[in-house]
């Protein structure tokens, strides 16, 4: 049997989960994928927290993403990562920088089992600031300008590429060498309130071809969080495992404990259990109805018939259900366009679109610095996975 | 990068890689350069296993059971984990 059939009939712990800490955040970003902005009261506490982490280590889960929200507003943040470290749960953890002091920058260059991911939506303030909010671009920069003075290498400068900013990939790059990061370019997806700016954000049919042979090129100098399958027809596609590890072998564990199939898939219809229930994370990620379900052989459906079936498997999961489409059917960003005519023949129809069950954004958006454009009116922090 | 793999000398597992037993063999995960490998035969797991207690990579072939018609592809997975520092290179 082939590597990726194994995985796709899932396995007995994840590889690597996601981990949002907090929904609350100091930024809101317009695309956040868990419309973050307020911590919920039911926040796992710290000693709940430390719980899921002795489970993750008697699982053997190597390491994990933890995000949010800003996950370093946390009061016990860097307790739980001094925790995760000393029994072997690796970290890594994204964040808009707001926290990282000389001192931290110091702190995280000396640890072995602790990654960085700075996230930067635009490699100019411009083109940045618009998604990210005022003043973000100055403080990420800052972030990774103390990593680099720390001594701190090959840290992840964390990219979410959109339409705006697909024509700057060689400046990110020039960015990321000159503070010894490595890139990381993942995909934008309409989760969360990326639902409300997708149609403007996402990269056009012929900039996904562009991207794909910019990725290409790159190998494996350039991370992607396994994010891009979906262009795999392409060509041999990109590196990394290829396929969707939705509850086969990653999964999200929310704030709250909720544990969710995916990290962009913060919605009921995806959600498997809770870490606060008797078997914990252990018995929801063996036992859980979804997941069950999720590592059942899939059906093509109307994919099942293109020749490219066996290269992106009909895509993103997330992408489809947050765009209105079936999801036994094409991506939205299908290479080969199917996608956009099954949005087309749902156009202007609402009721198509999932109602969100979660959201954290804050009541009252953060002041923009220009009202007339549209999405500076929309209000923090993607998270992501890495295979 | 280009894998240098001696089978006549010493190695062993780097002390911050970790393994997870799987079906197919077993997952290995190395702490420092964040890098996750796929050792697709538990044969191959059982040679890395042992690699330490043995005084070069063949003497661990032969005591994990491997065939003289598989070591050139054993050989070739061990140069590929050399060449990405999950094993490493130790004193006889």
């Amino acid at each position: 049997m082939k590597l990726t059939d194994r995985f796709m009939e899932g396995l007995d712990a994840p590889i690597c989960l996601t981990w949002e800490l907090t929904y609350a955040c100091n930024l809101a970003c317009v695309h956040c994928l868990s419309s973050s902005g307020r911590r919920d009261p039911r926040e796992l506490s710290t000693d709940e927290a430390k719980a899921v982490i002795d489970e993750l280590q008697a699982m053997q889960v190597f390491y994990v993403n933890i995000g949010g929200g800003e996950p370093t507003v946390r009061k016990d943040f860097w307790e739980l990562v001094e925790y995760a470290t000393a029994h072997r749960v690796g970290v890594k953890f994204s964040t808009n920088g707001s926290r990282i002091t000389p001192e931290r920058a110091a702190w995280l260059a000396a640890s072995d089992y602790v990654d960085v991911q700075v996230s930067l939506d635009g490699a100019t303030a411009e083109v940045n600031d618009a998604v990210r909010g005022p003043g973000s671009y100055a403080t990420a920069i800052t972030a990774m300008q103390r990593l680099h003075d720390a001594g701190m290498r090959g840290f992840k400068l964390s990219v979410v590429v959109t339409r705006q900013n697909v024509g700057q990939l060689d400046a990110f790059e020039a960015i990321a060498q000159r503070y010894g990061a490595q890139l990381r370019i993942t995909r934008l997806r309409p989760s969360g309130r990326g639902a409300d700016v997708w149609d403007e954000l996402h990269p056009t049919a012929r900039q996904q071809r562009e991207l794909y042979d910019w990725l290409a090129h790159r190998g494996e100098q350039v991370l992607t969080g396994d994010s891009f399958f979906h262009l795999a027809p392409f060509g041999d596609g990109l590196p990394g495992l290829n396929l969707c590890g939705a509850g086969r072998v990653v999964c999200l564990i929310d704030p709250i404990g909720d544990v969710y199939a995916c990290p962009f898939a913060i919605h009921d219809e995806f959600l498997a259990g809770n870490v606060r229930e008797p078997r914990g994370f252990t018995g929801v990620w063996r036992d859980s109805e979804l997941f069950t379900e999720l590592r059942r052989p899939q059906s093509g459906g109307a994919c099942g018939s293109c020749s490219f079936y066996d290269a992106c498997r009909g895509g993103c999961m997330a992408a489809k259900f947050f765009t209105g489409l079936p999801l036994d059917g094409p991506d939205p960003e299908c290479v080969l366009g199917h996608g956009e005519a099954a949005l087309a023949a749902l156009a202007g129809d609402a009721t198509a679109l999932p109602k969100s069950t979660q959201d954290h954004s804050r009541r009252t958006p953060t002041p923009r610095p220009c009202d007339d454009d549209p999405v500076a009116e929309l209000v923090s922090m993607a998270a992501r996975q890495d295979l | 990068m280009t894998p240098t793999f001696d089978r006549d000398r010493a190695w062993a597992l780097d002390e911050r890689v970790a393994l997870r037993a799987e079906s197919f063999g077993a997952l290995a995960y190395h702490f420092g350069t964040r890098r996750l490998s796929f050792l697709k035969h538990p044969l191959l797991v059982r040679v890395v296993e042992c690699l330490s207690d043995h005084d070069s990579a063949a003497a661990a072939f032969r005591a994990a059971g491997v065939g003289t018609a598989q070591e050139p592809a054993f050989e070739r997975a061990l140069a590929t984990l050399a060449g990405t520092g999950m094993i490493v290179e130790r004193a006889a």
